[in-house]
């Protein structure tokens, strides 16, 4: 019922179990229990890596798993927690029990609720086996002997009684339980998007209450605090990927770039801490699943509004500047030279009804991560000490309205308020 | 390598020459091992500048080192020096600060580890020529408030923070008016001796 990696597991531990039983004839398979342990603790540190812990327990410039990364939410800024082994200050007095029943429930051992900036709403569909496997690799981390900061939230949300109203909410507990209907890939994929790799906790709107309806999954939305939209993966008028190629979508998922376009804000961070380390089973069973969340085929897109004076005002300014500024690297027509420089006619990330991306990625412009696929990214370049608001609107209406774009014209006034989102 | 660094050329220029704006600094010909502690620094947010530290944040290091080399390998000239806008008085003093220093104030000269004609020293300290006024007071004062900071110990952060607000300005001034030397090569590693220690120039 597991993944086939979990049963690789059991076999591993099966052979493991073997050669303990073969000791009484060959003292020479004596290191097995040991190297039994190495493996159970380097699978662990995969899965670590597949539920991208490191970005949020360690701190920039802190040390690894100490915690302290300030994480800002609309409610106040919350400090993680150190999981070193420390057992003053970290999680070295924890058992495997303790630790799976935090992943499972969202309690702490002292009975605690956690708040739900930690994502246990995903990390309650992990295995035991998994949970255990973490647990013995973040016990063989370097011990750090760092106080937790303590949480600085507003009233009244500094109250953790609250927490119980939320999960009754937005969180049911539960082990992922396989689709036996579906490919093992899907089924491979779906433990991994929806479990460890949490990617609901942006990938589908956060609403008033902080928290994410199941019923709206994947469905996108603004990152609360970030002002980077995450799109929705259902839509293929977003980020659904029901019309890329599985090649396309791994590429995407573990070198950051792809022939379909490239990884950019909130989900660089994904690339570089997490999915550039998943395994080609791994990174192909999620381009499985995740392409099979795009709900039927790509739908027709709406008619655009009319242009208004403004907006063709705006498309006839956008031209010059695309031609001067942008067309070398992406093309007159917007082909771009993928996989380094991405195609802007046709890109679904462009297009969104938020153009709040795109304004963006003018303004900022950004490298995708480094990667072991891609370990020299090229870069697009800032253009916010370059262009005036008009010419930033200007620039994304007509890439947002030409080969073929169906996306709305944007204001001066929206490009101006961008510029004060937060960089980092 | 140049197309790789597109994203820095529009406020750095495509050879690090840098730009029009006042507190884009040139890149070109500074000591590779200097650029790499920047780069490293702007990464993991040791030095703040929003703009830079986005851009940088999931760069691994060996990007960083083939982007520093590329720029310090890079020689396009330097811009005409800066005409002093400032009275002679102010800028004696800050003649006198970078060649001799201030010992009563516990301020070494600039020339002791930046070099005799502030071409800077292999491999991390930087030259002082060929950046404008308001860069060089604007770092001067980020290091004395704390935004700029570089390994321990951090020997600029001491020397800044014995500087007046009127030492700065002085500085500034006279060194962004300095024509270039004929040789704008940094001295080479470990040939000056250094009157306190720097994290970030091992000797």
């Amino acid at each position: 019922m597991f993944s086939p990696h979990f049963l690789k597991n059991v076999r591993s531990i099966a052979i493991g179990s073997f050669a303990a039983v073969a000791l009484w004839v060959s003292p020479a398979s004596a290191q097995s229990p040991a190297t039994d342990k190495a493996s159970i603790i380097a699978r662990g540190e995969y899965l670590a890596q597949a539920g991208d812990c490191v970005a949020c327990h360690t701190a920039p410039g802190g040390k690894l798993f100490a915690g302290g990364h300030a994480m800002p939410t609309p409610f106040g800024t919350l400090y993680t927690s150190n999981v070193t082994p420390d057992p003053d200050t970290g999680i070295g007095k924890w058992t495997a029990d303790q630790f799976y029943t935090m992943m499972h429930t969202g309690r702490s051992p002292d009975g605690g609720l956690l708040y739900p900036a930690m994502p246990f709403a995903s990390y309650t569909k992990v295995t035991r086996a998994d949970s255990d496997a973490i647990f013995a690799f973040m016990q063989s981390v370097p011990a750090v002997k760092q106080q937790n900061r303590p949480h600085d939230l507003k009233f009244p949300y500094n109250n953790r009684s609250l927490i119980i109203g939320w999960r009754t909410l937005f969180f049911t507990e539960g082990e992922f339980k396989p689709d036996p209907t579906k490919s093992d890939d899907w089924n491979r994929g779906a433990y991994l998007v929806q479990g460890l790799g949490h990617c609901t906790m942006c990938h589908t709107t956060i609403n008033a209450l902080g928290g994410s309806s199941e019923s709206a999954a994947f469905e996108g939305g603004l990152i609360p605090m970030q002002n980077w939209y995450a799109p929705s993966l259902t839509s293929n008028k977003e980020a659904g990927l029901g019309d890329w190629s599985i090649k396309d979508i791994s590429d995407y998922l573990r070198t950051g770039v792809s022939n379909r376009g490239a990884v950019y804000g909130p989900m660089a961070d994904v690339v570089y801490n997490s999915l550039q380390y998943m395994s080609d089973d791994d990174t192909r069973a999620m381009a499985v699943y995740l392409k099979g969340l795009a709900q039927g085929s790509s739908p027709d897109k709406p008619a655009p509004p009319l242009p208004s004076a403004e907006s063709s005002l705006l498309l006839s300014l956008g031209k010059p500047i695309y031609d001067k500024q942008c067309a070398s690297c992406h093309g007159v027509e917007g082909l771009g030279k993928p996989p380094h420089y991405p195609p802007l006619a046709g890109n679904q990330s462009i297009q969104m009804s938020s153009a709040v991306n795109a304004i963006r990625m003018v303004l900022n412009g950004g490298y995708p991560p480094g990667t072991a696929g891609n370990p020299m990214p090229y870069g697009m370049p800032p253009f916010a000490q370059a262009l005036s608001d008009d010419e930033i609107a200007a620039v994304v209406t007509y890439i947002r309205t030409s080969w073929g774009n169906r996306g709305a014209a944007v204001s001066a006034r929206q490009a101006n308020e961008l510029r004060a989102a937060t960089l980092n | 390598m140049a197309a790789r660094v597109l994203a820095c050329a529009s406020c750095h220029g495509d050879k690090g020459q840098g730009t029009n704006d006042d507190y884009f600094p040139r890149l070109a010909g500074k000591p590779a091992g200097y650029l790499y502690n920047q780069l490293v620094a702007f990464r993991d947010g040791r030095r703040k500048y929003p703009p830079m530290n986005y851009l940088l944040e999931f760069l691994p290091d060996p990007y960083l080192k083939a982007m520093a080399d590329y720029f310090a390998s890079e020689q396009p000239p330097f811009p005409p020096p800066a005409t002093p806008v400032v009275s002679g008085a102010i800028l004696t003093r800050g003649e006198m600060l970078a060649t001799k220093g201030d010992p009563a104030h516990d301020i070494p000269a600039c020339a002791n580890c930046h070099g005799p004609s502030f071409t800077g020293m292999e491999p991390a300290i930087p030259g002082l020529l060929g950046l404008r006024t308001n860069y060089i007071s604007a770092q001067l004062g980020a290091w004395r408030y704390g935004t700029r900071t570089a390994a321990a110990p951090d020997c600029m952060q001491v020397v800044a923070g014995h500087l007046t607000e009127d030492d700065v300005k002085a500085l500034a001034a006279w060194l962004s008016s300095r024509p270039m030397p004929s040789n704008p090569a940094p001295v080479p590693r470990g040939s000056l001796p250094m009157p306190l220690p720097c994290g970030s120039e091992p000797n």
